[in-house]
């Protein structure tokens, strides 16, 4: 049995009367790619805000690796083991994009402020290690020929994969991508479900992910939470949830999901 | 493999040009004061610049790397100018040998008030954040204003301080060394783990702190640096004077040092540094324009800000490694051209 890496009970947030987040229970197992679908508003980057500490829960518990993190500010989080990636990308867009990497490595430096103002032996030997360790994760992400240009100037579709290797660095147990292919063509989805994949594999990670296109949710979930009006639905295997009346009905209004790939 | 290696060397290269630059302009300007070459005036305003580059360039800490509109920065100033001429008045010493303490603890004393205006201000943001400053810079300075032991409105003076006349070169080497070493630290600071930090709260608060950034310690850090270098230059634009009047130091002085930040391109150094000393040289020049300088100051200002609005230099340095490799380069190809002259 893969054991739990995260796990979340009776999760509620209200803002004002607007009861957000309402009693969402889940977990997430070592090594699975769950994705989180629902309508929009359902209440989805809610809980990666929540996750990740951005706003503090109304009531609930979260575990990560049987730990509560729930008094943990977002960086502590970050420290643990929670990473993310942002709907409308928040990359540090005038830095390079080997420093967006580095800033994400900071924690695991300590050198000294002044050993850094002065260049002392221990600023020399951490950033040597820093930017060697910055350029292997570039380069297994396919930036690296870009490491020294500006985040602002890269492509669309390599800012995401740089939010995702700045993810990367911290060195994450759990991976939360909100709508990592939204705005990408078909091929750069699916070059995307390979990424994530690979990531998954190589890192040694578990990724919850927020995304509407169905197709891509169905390819590489092996779980399926469905929000709606803040409360979970449905969950199960993309097969179950596909064919769940009840997700229908919320989602699409009684159309068939993903009936474009059966198609 | 060579990448790195001749990046390396290449800013060993850049910090001894600009080590060997600043040290050859130090024993000039030396010489020229020694020799009676320049004027007392010429040298004043030389010593006014230097003041305004480490205010300027202490503020382009939190403003223009951190992003963090500071509207206070006079008040830091003022706290220093007032431990450092108190410091040098209570010891007695020479002031050759006083004045390096004093401005430490000028420097000290601003850094404790900052950190403790800092932990309330700093939760706020933009706008709310500059209000909080102007008004934390406002209440030092009726502080100041009311106490007995500032001497009040009146003003504190009868601190040691070098004459113009007999000694105008001690005061600027204090000015020139420490404007260049502030330069330096903000620099090396900026390229440091934690100046990626500080950027990246400028660049996204919420990613920064969601890439484990603990974003309150390093405002709370910048900001307390910050009104370090401030006190020191208040406690250098104190000893120039000779006298501290805290209406010296209000809001318009906090705007001007703002104003050099914006100018020079917010978390451009050198943007600072070259700004700081036009906008200490311009008002000096146009005083033949009495009636009109304000306006042509407020012209310029508003012209720079229509056509370049990210400030002179935006982001980016002037670096002394560029004419080095441009004389190089031209070096490289007459000697290619020469050898080539000859084979054919």
């Amino acid at each position: 049995m893969r054991p739990i890496v995260l796990e979340v009970e009776d999760l509620s947030v209200y803002f004002g009367g607007l009861r957000a987040v309402e009693a969402v229970s889940f977990y997430i197992k070592k090594g699975q790619i769950v994705g989180l679908i629902g309508p929009n508003g359902a209440g989805k980057t809610t809980i990666f805000n929540l996750l990740t500490g951005v706003y503090a829960p109304t009531r609930g518990a979260i575990y990560l690796d049987e730990k509560s993190i729930l008094k943990k500010k977002t960086w502590q989080r970050s420290q643990m083991g929670m990473a993310r990636t942002f709907q409308n990308i928040r990359l540090f867009k005038d830095m390079s994009v080997i420093d967006n990497v580095k800033t994400a490595m900071n924690n695991q430096l300590d050198y000294t402020m002044l050993s850094g103002v002065f260049r002392g032996p221990g600023y020399r030997k951490e950033e040597r290690a820093v930017s060697r360790r910055a350029h292997d994760l570039l380069d297994v992400m396919g930036l690296d020929a870009q490491a020294d240009e500006y985040a602002r100037n890269l492509p669309y579709g390599q800012q995401r994969k740089l939010e995702i290797a700045r993810a990367l660095a911290s060195n994450p147990r759990v991976l939360l991508l909100d709508e990592p292919a939204a705005g990408m063509n078909p091929t750069e989805t699916a070059e995307l479900l390979q990424t994530i994949r690979m990531v998954r594999d190589r890192f040694d990670l578990s990724v919850l992910l927020i995304e509407h296109d169905m197709s891509f949710v169905m390819d590489i979930c092996e779980y399926i939470f469905v929000l709606d009006y803040g409360r979970i639905i449905a969950a199960g295997e993309p097969e179950d949830v596909r064919n769940n009346p009840q997700v229908i009905e919320a989602y699409l209004g009684g159309e068939a999901l993903g009936a474009d790939d059966d198609a | 493999m060579s990448k790195p290696w001749t990046k390396t060397r290449k800013r060993a290269i850049s910090s001894l040009i600009t080590l060997g630059f600043l040290v050859v302009v130090l024993l000039v300007m030396n010489v020229l004061i020694q020799l009676g070459l320049v004027n007392a005036g010429v040298v004043d305003m030389l010593k006014f610049i230097g003041i305004n580059i480490i205010a300027a360039v202490s503020l382009n800490m939190v403003s223009g790397m951190m992003g963090q509109l500071v509207l206070g920065h006079a008040g830091f100033m003022l706290v220093g100018a007032y431990a450092a001429a108190m410091f040098t008045n209570a010891v007695g010493w020479p002031l050759t040998a006083s004045l390096t303490p004093a401005l430490i603890i000028g420097g000290l004393l601003a850094a404790i008030i900052g950190f403790l205006i800092g932990i309330p201000a700093l939760r706020l943001r933009g706008d709310y954040l500059a209000i909080i400053t102007l008004g934390f810079g406002e209440i030092i300075r009726v502080i100041a204003n009311s106490l007995t032991i500032t001497n009040g409105a009146k003003g504190y003076y009868g601190f040691p301080t070098f004459s113009t006349r007999q000694d105008p070169a001690t005061l600027f080497n204090f000015i020139f060394v420490i404007a260049a070493f502030v330069v330096f630290f903000s620099y090396t600071f900026g390229t440091s783990r934690h100046g990626r930090a500080v950027i990246a709260i400028r660049e996204d608060e919420i990613a920064a702190e969601s890439s484990g950034i603990r974003t309150t310690y390093y405002k709370l850090l910048t900001f307390t640096l910050s009104a370090f270098f401030a006190g020191v230059a208040g406690g250098l634009l104190a000893h120039q004077l000779g006298i501290i009047d805290p209406s010296n130091y209000g809001f318009s002085k906090s705007v001007e040092i703002l104003m050099m930040v914006v100018l020079g391109g917010m978390g451009s150094i050198t943007g600072s540094v070259v700004s700081a000393s036009v906008l200490t040289f311009l008002p000096e020049v146009l005083r033949g324009f009495a009636n009109y300088r304000m306006l042509i100051y407020s012209v310029l200002l508003i012209c720079v800000m229509l056509f370049r609005p990210k400030g002179l230099f935006g982001r980016a340095e002037l670096r002394v490694i560029k004419p080095y490799e441009w004389l190089r380069d031209r070096h490289r190809a007459k000697k290619a051209q020469k050898t080539g002259g000859g084979g054919s």
